[in-house]
């Protein structure tokens, strides 16, 4: 009796609605999807395979360490562990995916930031906007990362851009959120005073809030590389080459051993990465 | 003309700020209406008018719509109804270009904590006014160093404001308001968060400057002393409204209400100053030497237009006005005795300044401080003005 009144209404197909808008999308789209995919795709394989790769993995690894003795202040921490890490994955033979990795990393997170961070500054500067975007983030963050792998394929077939595609969804959110914060946080009196000079929205934006937002901004960045680093390993499952897709084909073949070396490779790259944009921060703000 | 206008100007915050207007015309108070209608008065038909080069303090307790008003001025904050004239121009009414020029070219603003940008040199924030008029770099260097230079900062260029005290910031934000060459500076309680002995370097500091500068300031505190060290005119606001304006003495004299009257109190130094404290040396006529045409002479070359007249030994006689010395020289009247007049204002040494207060106000001639018949000295009413405004100090020694 009860339960009959739970199955008054049959199934919702939201499913089959989901796929509905996912082909339609993709068919109406493929003249954005295509070319995307294709440039994309060239310009990721042109700069893993022809520039990093041929980039000889010591001049790599002394050109990051001397960064990081910068960056940190001229600490020889940093460095030390540049050269000690990256050097062991190369000893382990992974250099190749090492790179295939930095780049989907670079790619995504610089996606991310360039997309984020107007995304952030619109709702900052409107109410409505806030009101209509904080929620849309809120569903792409709390979604299992890889549900998104389901319409980047549907979308860009296997490889590294539906990788960088999955990634976007699910790293984005964190430089909007960090952008509006930043901008929403800067002193009232601030703003008045630029408003007061005879600013325009423009010069507001540029000369006062967004360089008092700069620290918080750069936090939300950091979380974003961070985020794309372990998207970026999960879109193996999608083809994305790189460290991930040694971890996940250890697992599929049950191989502790490679599969441990693969995982020690990505933590060392994400502290390395990690590093790098906190230092970032700190040095400006 | 006035150079700033203000027509029945308000603001009500919250949502239908009109119908909260309306509750007010039918005379509902700020906080009735707060409690009906869910509104904030801020300000309330507030009009008035600054003339060129006037320093026009608006003076209320806090929460009283000051800083609401200096913003509606500049319009930071969006009138709910009234108007703004700047050289006969509405503001209220002005398109967000125009607002914006009005904004860069005639008037700039100095706020209560500073509100400097942190990560820009002193110097850059002295050009941010000319920088957002997009000024040549060479100019609005000059010109930013030059108001750095006027405020005394000089040698600080390259430093940021957190290196700086309070009072140093603040004249960074004095010279950022005044590089630009406003016509009118708006400054919100711009020394309330200095401590006191800064706060009166930079009040004759900023008197000082405007004797050279003759800018146009509206000026916000909720201190009479400042006000009255300041003003040329003060207008008290209560509750959004304002109660009274007027140059400092008539607010002293007359205070249009209680509420005035309450301030001024608070002002009252009377426990501490007395009229020792302020007398001045009187210049007095010898009545067993002098006659009229000596007396009308010293009145001449004082600049006076009565004088006290004692004996020898400094007991007071009474005192002679100008125009009866005058006219006793014509009809060669040969001493003094005949216009000598008795209906003196009288206090002694220990009379404190709330009474000589109420004595001077009424009377045309300085108040007599007298001890055992003998004149000790004069006090005339600028002394108890500016005494009541806290500049007794230079005068302590006089005691
Ligand atoms: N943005 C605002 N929203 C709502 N009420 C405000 C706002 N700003 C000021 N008020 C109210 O308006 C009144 C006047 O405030 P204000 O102008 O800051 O006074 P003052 O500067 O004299 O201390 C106060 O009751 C205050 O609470
Ligand atoms: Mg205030």
């Amino acid at each position: 009796m009860l339960n009959s009144m739970l199955e008054f209404v049959p199934r919702i197909p939201i499913a089959e609605g989901t796929e509905w808008v996912t082909e339609w999308l993709k068919e109406k789209f493929s003249v954005l999807f295509d070319p995307i995919k294709e440039h994309l795709g060239n310009f990721m394989e042109f700069m893993s395979e022809d520039v990093l790769m041929l980039i000889p993995p010591i001049i790599f690894i002394i050109a990051v360490a001397l960064i990081a003795f910068f960056i940190s202040g001229k600490k020889l921490g940093l460095a030390a562990f540049s050269i000690v890490g990256l050097w062991l994955i190369y000893n382990q033979g992974y250099w190749d995916h090492l790179m295939n990795t930095v780049t989907l990393v670079i790619i995504a997170s610089l996606l991310s930031v360039i997309i984020g961070v107007p995304f952030g500054i619109l709702m900052a500067k409107s109410k409505i906007a806030e009101a209509i975007i904080t929620p849309i983030l809120d569903f792409m963050q709390t979604m299992p990362a890889f549900v998104y792998l389901i319409p980047a394929v549907a979308f860009f077939g296997i490889g590294m851009v539906p990788g960088v595609f999955a990634s976007l969804i699910f790293a984005t959110p964190p430089t909007v959120r960090f952008t509006n914060l930043g901008i929403r946080q800067v002193s009232k009196e601030l703003v008045e005073a630029s408003d007061a000079f005879g600013s325009t929205g423009a010069q507001k934006l540029f000369k006062v809030q967004l360089p008092m937002a700069k620290a918080t901004i750069m936090a939300g960045i950091n979380q974003t590389v961070m985020l794309s680093l372990s998207m970026v390993v999960i879109a193996s499952m999608i083809g994305a080459p790189g460290l991930g897709r040694e971890v996940l084909s250890s697992l599929q073949r049950s191989n502790v051993g490679t599969g441990f070396v693969a995982g020690v490779g990505i933590v060392i790259l994400a502290i390395i990465i990690d590093r790098f944009t906190q230092n970032m921060n700190k040095k400006k703000a | 003309m006035p150079v700033i206008e203000a027509k029945n100007l308000s603001k009500v915050f919250g949502k239908n700020p009109k119908h909260a207007l309306k509750l007010l015309d039918k005379g509902l108070s700020k906080e009735a209406i707060l409690k009906e209608a869910g509104n904030t008065v801020g300000v309330n038909r507030a009009s008035f008018s600054v003339e060129a080069g006037e320093i026009f303090v608006i003076m209320g307790l806090s929460g009283s719509g000051k800083s609401t008003l200096v913003r509606l001025i500049n319009r930071l904050i969006e009138p709910t109804e009234g108007s703004i004239l700047i050289d006969g121009e509405d503001l209220a009414r002005m398109d967000k270009k125009s607002l914006r020029r009005v904004r860069r070219e005639k008037m700039s603003m100095v706020f209560q904590k500073f509100a400097l940008f942190p990560l820009r040199t002193i110097l850059e924030n002295a050009e941010f006014g000319l920088e957002v008029q997009n000024a040549p770099k060479e100019e609005r260097r000059k010109k930013a160093e030059k108001a750095l230079e006027m405020v005394g900062l000089a040698g600080y260029i390259h430093q940021k404001p957190g290196q700086l005290s309070g009072g140093m910031q603040q004249r960074v934000g004095l010279a950022r308001a005044l590089a630009n060459d406003p016509e009118v500076l708006l400054m919100d309680e711009a020394f309330s968060a200095l401590d006191p002995l800064i706060r009166k370097e930079m009040q004759d500091e900023l008197i000082d400057l405007q004797s050279s500068m003759r800018k146009t300031i509206i000026f916000i505190t909720h201190d009479l002393d400042e006000a009255l060290r300041l003003g040329d005119r003060i207008a008290l606001m209560k509750d959004g409204s304002i109660v009274q304006i007027g140059t400092p003495e008539e607010i002293l004299v007359n205070p249009a209400n209680d509420y005035v009257e309450r301030f001024v109190e608070d002002v009252d130094r009377s426990k501490v100053l007395t009229a020792q404290h302020i007398m001045k040396r009187p210049e007095t006529v010898n009545i067993e030497k002098h006659g009229p045409r000596v007396a009308l002479e010293r009145m001449r070359e004082e600049g006076l237009s009565s004088m006290y007249v004692v004996d020898s030994k400094r007991n007071l006689k009474g005192y002679i006005t100008a125009d009866d010395a005058s006219a006793a020289r014509k009809n060669e009247i040969g001493n003094l005795e005949e216009i000598l007049k008795n209906d003196i204002p009288r206090v002694d040494k220990e009379t404190s300044m709330h009474e000589i207060f109420n004595i001077i106000h009424d009377s045309p001639i300085p108040v007599a401080v007298i001890e055992d018949g003998k004149l000790l000295g004069i006090i005339v009413r600028g002394s108890v003005i500016a005494a009541l405004a806290g500049d007794a100090e230079v005068n302590i020694e006089n005691a």
